[in-house]
Order: structure tokens, then C-alpha cells, then sequence
């Protein structure tokens, strides 16, 4: 079973991604886009709820904020997708320390609310600032990234620009899950998961606990801020309820269904909760009814999620061979 | 400046919404208050009421105090639907993070309320006024309907009925020490679980309640419970989690910030309640009326 756990699951993953154009239909290409973009959204939430031990309700709020700012950067003043990606984190993540610098003084039922309140406000400015993020009616016809040039080098020309972008979003997107792989795995990353197991402790050790919640605050809305920014394009439009509460949860859902323990659990659940999605609402127009039912079943029989729920069986494995 | 009587008549609508945000609110501040769970699945019992409240009214009719008959079936079926998810599924989390707990409430909105969606459609219900309170009168040049009037004579009315169901009643007297230490209440004998089922029997009771008031003033459609969640948040937060007279304070708040907010800021009426909740979050976390959290 070690063995198993020793396999180079990241770069098979990122491989096996490209591929999804060259074997699969232009259906599976939209789907596999989607599961990328939510597989770095749920990752960047469990930077504060797994990680941290923060369980943000607002966290949807950065992934609007990150969606509106390339959006406007390229659609209103035709700023090049290599810039305006990037500012969606930098916008985003200059969100998350003001909001982050009021939430972290705050604790646990708390610490939620204010979460909730500020991704509201976020939504509501959205919702009715029509002016400059186009209202209720949203920012329709984002563009593309320009892939003339790259479609006119040898090898890789001959995509769709869909296509193109589904390879650009996985090669950001890996970029940034390794980014915050080496986050959790560096010595600031033990230091959040000691705040979270005792924050108390933590302080009597002389760590500044506000200061690494807050850190941890701005990074996953950064990152959420980078996931917006390619959901905006992938969705060929921006609009309000991307920062609605709903979308907060929706997030909070796929965690925790992926299993909030592991720092690939998140990813498994945005995959597992898209593909489920696709599947059930072939049959049913009442997703959510199923989703709801997958839910309590988790909460009561799977509290570990799927990532949880599979290591256990692989050691209850391990140990019967054992024995 | 607008006139005087447009400006009573911001401030009456902005008091009868209150009235219902007070009603839903309380049940919310009242499971938080002895339970510490934020119950989102807390909307979907308004909203199920006010289909219940269609849905009696479509079997027995409006007239003759048939239509409170309904109303208060409704509330009637939703504390009982409370208390049955209390008693089967709420009760086996309690030892678990708050963050099931809160996940678990959630479950239940996605669960109840795409059920509702396949009973009562996507399309609106709605309900006619109760006859006798069809009428509207003019006051200081403002029209209101009777019906509004007779909410903002009941809301103030149930507000001091649940006051003195929690002052004076042995339940009620239960429920307040729970709300202060339920190990030591558990110790003293009290049947700690039953009373956790009254509480969200109640509450649910308030909040179907809610719904089933509602149902002739504005037409019932899927949705509405989600949105009704975030400003009954806001209601509480404002006065103070768990706080009885806070909740009726902070819905009081609510309604006039937003009844004025539109009339003077439109376009940021709702901007400026959430801007409400943060601030009292920031300076206040435990409400105006509320006390903080040991």
C-alpha cells in the first residue's frame, strides 16, 4: 500500500488532463475545464477551513471579485490574459487582508458571520453597480485569451480556442495547486495547522496567531480570486451570484466531500460533485434534492469525506494483510 | 425631500416587514441561543409554511376564518416537520464539529426545498386576503391595507406571547437554562433531549408561522427561503445572537435601514444592510442586545 501512496499522482493527473482533448469530445473538454477551475476553488477554501481550521461562508465573495476584475480588465480595456489573470489575485487577495484583518479578530459562529456578511456586500455592489459590473444582468462575452500565436507555431496548432484554453487553464491550474502545495508543506503550512489544533498553545509559544489567520486568509483568496478569473472566461460571463452565499456552500460542499484532511481531497470532491452533477441531471431535473440526500449520508456515514473514507479502507486493507 | 405622508408610508411597510423578520428571526436566535447552530435549513421552514398555508387554503377556502384556520395548520405541520428532523437526524450531531452541524442545515434547505418544488411547481402561489382585512385606509395621506395593520398588531402580540411562554412557563424556564449551562440543567434531571426537540419544535412553529402570514402579501415561489435566510442572519446578528428582545430590536432595525435605504439610496439599500451586519460584527460581535460567548 506504500507503494501505492509513492506513485507521482500530481504529474500522472496533469498528463492524463491533456489528453482529455485529444481522446474526448468537445463535451468532455467543457467538462474537464469545469472540474479544474472548481478542483483550485475548493483547494484555496481548504487552505482556511482544513488547513486553518476557519470555516468561511463567504468565500465565494474572492472568486467574484477575481472573476469581475479579468473580466473587466479584458473585456472593457482589452488588457492581455497574462496580466489581467494575475490581478484577479492581486485584487482579490488586497479583499481578503481588509476583510481578513476585520474577520480574524473573530472567533468560530462569528468569524462565519462576518465572512457571510462581507461576501454579501461584495454581491450586493455586484448586483447593482450597473455601470461598471453590468448589474443583475452580469458582464456577458468575456473573450478569449488571444491564441493566434501559439495556434500558429508548429505542433501545437490545429484547436479549437476552447480547447486552448482548457491546456492554458490546466497548466495555470497546476501551477498554482503545486504553489499551494508548497504553501502547506512549508514550515508557515505546520504553522497553521498548529493554530488550528490549538490556537491557545500556539499563542503561548509566542506565534502571532491573527497574523498566520490572516495570511492564510489573503492566500486562499488569492487563489479563489485566480480560480474566478478562469471561471469568467470559461463561462464566456460574469455575474453576481458568483458571489452569492449558495456559491459559498456550494464550495464548502465539495470540501468537505472530497475530505477535508488531505490537500488533494478538495480537488476529488470538485470532480466527483461535477461528474455526479452531469450524470443525475440526465435523469433528474432535482440535483439538488440528490445532492442534499449526499450530503446527510456523508455528514453521518463519511465525516472524513471520500479522501477519508479511502484512506481508511486502504489501511483497514493494510492490516488485514497483516494479519 | 419627499413628502411627510410617502415617508410614513416607507416607515409603516418598513415595520410590517419587520414584523415577519421578527417572527422568522426569533426561531432562528431561539435554536441558536440553547443549541449554538446556526440553522440555515431555518428559511425553508418559513417558506414551506406560506405553501402549507396555499395549500390548506386551496382544501378549505378563505372565508369565514378559514383562512387563520390554514395559517395556523401550517404553522402547525412545519413545527411538527421540526421536530421529526430533530428527533431522527439533528440529534446524532451534536457531538460532532460545528461545521456538520451547519452542513447538515444545509442538506436540509437543498432537501426541502427542491421536495417543495415537486409538490406545489416552480410557478408563484398565491393567496387571497383573508375577507375583512381586504379594505385599506388612509392615514396621514398614506394608504395602507388592513392587513398590513393587523400584522403590525400581531407581531408585537406574538412577540410577548413567546416572551411568556420563556419567562413564565416551565419549558420556557427550561429553555433559558439551557441556554446558559445545559450540562448543569442535564445534571439537575431535566431531559435535556426532549427539550432540544421543544426548542426546534418551536422555533419551526414561529418561522412556518412566518410564512403562512406572509403567503397573502406576497406570492409564494421556490427561492424565497434562501433569500429570507441571509436577512434573518442579519436580524440576529444585529441584536445579538440568542437574544429574544434583541431580534425583535435588530428586525425593527432591518426594516426601517432598508425601507429608507430605498428611498434615499436605491441602488444601495441592500448594500447598506449587509454594511449593518458587518459593523456590528466588527465593533459588537455579540449583537446590541446580546451577551458575549464564554
Amino acid at each position: 500500500m506504500a507503494a501505492l501512496a509513492r506513485v507521482p499522482w500530481g504529474p500522472i493527473i496533469l498528463v492524463a488532463a491533456f489528453f482529455v482533448p485529444v481522446v474526448g469530445s468537445r463535451f468532455y473538454v467543457f467538462l474537464a475545464n469545469d472540474i479544474v477551475i472548481w478542483a483550485l476553488f475548493a483547494t484555496s477554501l481548504n487552505l482556511l477551513v482544513g488547513v486553518t481550521g476557519l470555516v468561511s461562508f463567504g468565500h465565494a465573495a474572492y472568486f467574484g471579485i477575481g472573476a469581475y476584475t479579468t473580466g473587466l480588465l479584458m473585456k472593457k480595456l482589452a488588457v492581455p490574459f497574462l496580466l489581467a489573470f494575475p490581478a484577479a489575485a492581486l485584487v482579490a487577495g488586497g479583499f481578503a487582508l481588509v476583510f481578513g484583518f476585520f474577520c480574524v479578530r473573530l472567533t468560530r459562529i462569528y468569524f462565519a458571520m462576518l465572512t457571510l456578511a462581507f461576501a454579501q456586500i461584495v454581491w450586493a455592489i455586484c448586483f447593482k453597480w450597473n455601470e461598471v459590473t453590468g448589474g443583475e444582468q452580469g458582464m456577458p462575452e468575456i473573450p478569449y485569451p488571444d491564441f493566434d500565436r501559439i495556434a500558429a507555431l508548429p505542433l501545437v496548432g490545429g484547436w479549437r480556442t476552447s480547447e486552448y484554453f482548457y491546456f492554458l487553464t490546466v497548466i495555470m491550474v497546476a501551477l498554482c495547486l503545486w504553489l499551494l502545495r508548497r504553501i502547506v508543506g512549508s514550515p508557515f503550512g505546520r504553522m497553521l495547522t498548529t493554530v488550528r489544533e490549538n490556537a491557545e498553545r500556539a499563542e503561548f509559544i509566542g506565534v502571532n496567531v491573527r497574523r498566520y489567520e490572516l495570511a492564510a486568509f489573503v492566500l486562499a483568496g488569492a487563489f479563489a480570486g485566480l480560480a474566478g478569473g478562469l471561471f469568467g472566461i470559461f463561462n464566456r460571463g460574469v455575474f453576481p451570484d458568483f458571489a452569492y452565499w449558495t456559491k459559498s456552500s456550494e464550495v464548502l460542499i465539495m470540501t468537505l466531500l472530497g475530505g477535508m484532511g488531505t490537500f488533494y481531497g478538495p480537488a476529488l470532491g470538485a470532480l466527483v460533485l461535477i461528474l455526479l452533477n452531469q450524470q443525475i441531471t440526465s435523469y433528474t431535473e432535482y440535483w439538488p434534492f440528490v445532492l442534499g440526500v449526499i450530503l446527510v449520508v456523508l455528514l453521518f456515514v463519511f465525516p472524513g469525506g471520500l479522501a477519508g473514507a479511502a484512506q481508511a479502507a486502504v489501511r483497514r486493507l493494510g492490516s488485514a494483510r497483516r494479519a | 425631500m419627499p413628502d411627510l405622508s410617502f415617508v410614513f408610508a416607507q416607515s409603516l411597510s418598513g415595520l410590517t416587514a419587520a414584523m415577519f423578520l421578527f417572527l422568522i428571526a426569533s426561531g432562528l436566535s431561539l435554536i441558536f441561543g440553547v443549541l449554538r447552530v446556526l440553522n440555515f435549513a431555518h428559511g425553508t421552514f418559513y417558506m414551506l409554511g406560506a405553501y402549507a398555508a396555499y395549500q390548506f387554503v386551496q382544501w378549505l377556502g378563505v372565508g369565514g376564518g378559514k383562512f387563520w384556520l390554514a395559517a395556523l395548520g401550517a404553522a402547525l405541520a412545519v413545527a411538527a416537520l421540526g421536530g421529526l428532523v430533530e428527533l431522527l437526524l439533528f440529534r446524532h450531531l451534536y457531538g460532532k464539529e460545528e461545521l456538520y452541524q451547519l452542513l447538515f442545515t444545509y442538506a436540509l434547505v437543498l432537501i426541502l426545498s427542491d421536495g417543495a418544488k415537486m409538490i406545489w411547481g416552480t410557478q408563484q402561489k398565491s393567496v387571497s386576503r383573508p375577507p375583512g382585512l381586504t379594505g385599506a385606509s388612509t392615514l396621514f395621506g398614506a394608504t395602507i391595507p388592513h392587513y398590513n395593520l393587523f400584522i403590525l398588531l400581531l407581531g408585537p402580540a406574538i412577540a410577548l406571547a413567546v416572551w411568556f411562554v420563556l419567562q413564565r412557563t416551565r419549558v420556557g424556564r427550561f429553555i433559558r437554562a439551557a441556554a446558559l449551562d445545559r450540562e448543569t440543567l442535564g445534571a439537575l434531571g431535566v431531559n435535556v433531549n426532549a427539550l432540544y426537540t421543544w426548542v426546534f419544535v418551536i422555533a419551526s412553529f414561529l418561522g412556518g408561522l412566518g410564512g403562512a402570514l406572509i403567503s397573502p402579501m406576497r406570492a409564494t415561489t421556490p427561492g424565497m427561503d434562501t433569500e429570507i435566510i441571509v436577512e434573518a442572519f442579519v436580524v440576529v446578528v444585529i441584536g445579538g445572537l440568542g437574544s429574544f428582545w434583541g431580534t425583535f430590536l435588530g428586525a425593527l432595525i432591518y426594516g426601517q435601514v432598508l425601507s429608507f435605504g430605498i428611498l434615499f439610496f436605491p441602488r444601495f439599500s441592500i448594500f447598506a444592510v449587509f454594511a449593518l451586519m458587518a459593523g456590528v460584527l466588527i465593533i459588537r460581535p455579540w449583537g446590541l442586545l446580546g451577551r458575549p460567548l464564554k
